[in-house]
């Protein structure tokens, strides 16, 4: 992955239906490396955006560039057959007449440049479909399906790789089983991905850089642990708030079956889920998962409490609850409270409160 | 049950006559059927109510026209006039050009079917795996439409060999020129030669009813392919 300058997604379409509802309205830069999520609701325009970004959909008014090369302005379009992507879509998408094999020749032959052999193994081996190649894809399940279409999607050697809630068709099972084949692809590809969710869970487990839509526009972007740790989210996405942390494994607790997580400046306790120490880990805390105390409590139950500072409070909304943003060195907290306790602890800015964290995703 | 030899020129001409048109309907449908398939004009509603045209109109009325339009001063007449093929009514090929208007929607009607079925999806996706419109027919649309196809050719062979009206009034009935198996029944008939004409029925029946059933059970197992849908 590298920084250099052009490695951007500059994308800027306005897109309206036939009764002049917006449908997509943004303009944004979106990092062309690591996994970029586009997150937001159903009728957001997240997958209207990936489509404009692949051709399929031509905004009346649009400007894309990838890395630098011009992909549509006011005098050019190029055809989706002619942009240097491989794109995943939501269902299943393999050719019924093909065998998942011959799907995959489907898209050898039409790639950029000659698939060595090497490669070709690389991208069975990682989808783990050696097994699956001969059959049809009416004989796959929906799981085996969208392994063969992710591997369909890079053999095409893009540039870079667009992903339609390649998961949102597939029940909790077969999420879970696919997930991993994302991870490893992220960790064994150096392709750019955009990933369209509207699934928190993936989003938080794959991604690197987030962009949030609502209503066809941009309500926030940055580094994924930035964004959700916002308090000045749009109400509809407010369920979301919380914070993303990456950590470290650092200590085991065998007498209680617990592991210590550290971030740079704090740490907290989990479940022992088996991880090995030093081992990276990302974890979730919703906001409605922490609460403050202005002392710090012995007498509770509960073991995670964290001297932190207040740095902001959000009491704008329109119903009783607030959310309040809190520093832990240099990491962020969010808490959900109702305004009466604001109010009745007296919270003010550079405030020092403790947390109490009810409860942790651990993500991977 | 013996043939004449006027029996087994019939047939053969049928059988000519209905291969040839059922070749020529595939070539011209099949641009028509996708274009239908995929056009947002407003053409789309006149052009399939021209093809459909021939489903309802009396063969009489369709051969009356098409007599007059191919005849020395029609303006299909005045066409193959001028190429130096003199006229086309009473002759083998006049009954091509007839029997092609007159089954058109028995073949378009399939294959435009078919296509519709297949949805947008499977070109998208082609089209992200950078095959180009071209690349995209040939390799998705025409394997993906080939249940469409498959009953467009029996259905288009079929409806061309059970033709009269038309033949009659376009072709008459010249000996292994225009004298189909229909209008050798018909003359049959006309002279009570009726054991004759018993033989020639049945064989039409026969055919008939192996041809349906062979259309049925070709589309029962398309069906239980799931060719055309997505998987």
């Amino acid at each position: 992955m590298s920084n250099n300058q052009q490695d951007f997604i500059h994308a800027c379409f306005t897109l309206k239906a036939k009764d002049n509802t917006v449908i997509l309205d943004i303009d944004s830069q979106i990092p062309a490396a690591g996994i970029s999520a586009i997150f937001g609701h159903s009728g957001s325009g997240k997958t209207s955006l990936l489509r404009c970004i692949a051709g399929l959909e031509k905004a009346k008014y649009g400007k894309l560039s990838v890395n630098g090369i011009c992909w549509q302005d006011d005098h050019t379009f190029l055809p989706t057959h002619q942009r240097p992507i491989g794109f995943v879509f939501q269902e299943a998408s393999l050719f019924p007449h093909l065998s998942a094999k011959k799907n995959l020749h489907y898209a050898m032959k039409r790639a950029a440049r000659p698939v060595d052999k090497e490669f070709y193994q690389r991208v069975i081996d990682v989808m783990g479909i050696e097994a699956i190649l001969a059959r049809y894809p009416n004989q796959l399940s929906g799981g085996e399906r969208q392994r063969i279409a992710i591997a369909r999607a890079l053999l095409i050697q893009p540039r870079l790789l667009l992903m339609d809630e390649p998961l949102a068709a597939l029940d909790q099972q077969r999420k879970q089983e696919i997930l991993p084949y994302l991870e490893r692809l992220h960790k064994s590809f150096d392709i750019p991905i955009l990933y369209v969710s509207h699934a928190m869970d993936e989003v938080a487990r794959l991604a690197d850089h987030i962009l949030v839509l609502d209503k066809g526009k941009v309500v926030a972007e940055g580094p994924l642990t930035d964004v959700f740790s916002r308090i000045d989210l749009p109400q509809r996405l407010e369920e979301e708030s919380g914070v993303i942390l990456n950590g470290t494994v650092v200590e085991k607790d065998k007498q209680w079956q617990l592991m210590r997580i550290a971030f740079a400046d704090s740490h907290i306790w989990l479940p022992d889920s088996g991880e090995a120490l030093a081992q990276a880990v990302r974890i979730r805390i919703l906001a409605k998962d922490v609460s403050l105390t202005l002392s710090n409590h012995q007498d509770t139950s509960i073991v995670n409490r964290i001297a932190v500072t207040v740095s902001a409070i959000n009491s704008q909304q329109d119903n009783a609850m607030s959310l309040v943003r809190l520093t832990m060195g240099s990491e962020y907290l969010v808490a959900k409270m109702t305004q009466k306790s604001v109010h009745h602890l007296n919270l003010a800015q550079g405030m020092k409160v403790w947390a109490q964290i009810k409860s942790v995703a651990l993500i991977h | 049950m013996i043939l004449s030899p006027a029996d087994l020129a019939a047939i053969g001409l049928t059988l000519r006559l209905a291969s040839t048109v059922t070749i020529i309907l595939l070539i011209i449908g099949t641009p028509i059927a996708w274009w239908l398939a995929k056009t947002q004009s407003w053409l789309k509603g006149p052009v399939a109510a021209i093809v459909a045209l021939p489903l309802v109109l009396p063969p009489t009325v369709l051969g009356f026209y098409l007599l007059i339009a191919m005849g020395p001063n029609g303006f299909i007449g005045e066409l193959t006039q001028s190429l130096g093929l003199g006229t086309l009514p009473f002759t083998f090929w006049g009954l091509v050009v007839a029997s092609v208007i007159y089954s058109m929607p028995f073949v378009i009607q399939p294959i435009h079917n078919a296509m519709e079925a297949l949805g947008e999806r499977p070109l998208e996706v082609a089209a992200t795996l950078r095959a180009g419109p071209i690349d995209r027919f040939f390799t998705i649309v025409l394997p993906l439409a080939k249940p469409g196809f498959i009953s467009a050719s029996i259905l288009g062979f079929a409806h061309t060999v059970g033709e009269f009206g038309v033949i009659l009034m376009i072709g008459g009935n010249i000996p292994d020129e225009t004298r189909v198996v229909s209008v050798q029944v018909y003359d049959h008939v006309e002279s009570l030669e009726y054991a004759q004409a018993h033989t020639l029925s049945a064989l039409l029946v026969i055919f008939s009813f192996l041809v349906l059933l062979t259309l049925y059970w070709s589309q029962r197992r398309s069906r239980n392919a799931t060719i055309g849908v997505m998987k």
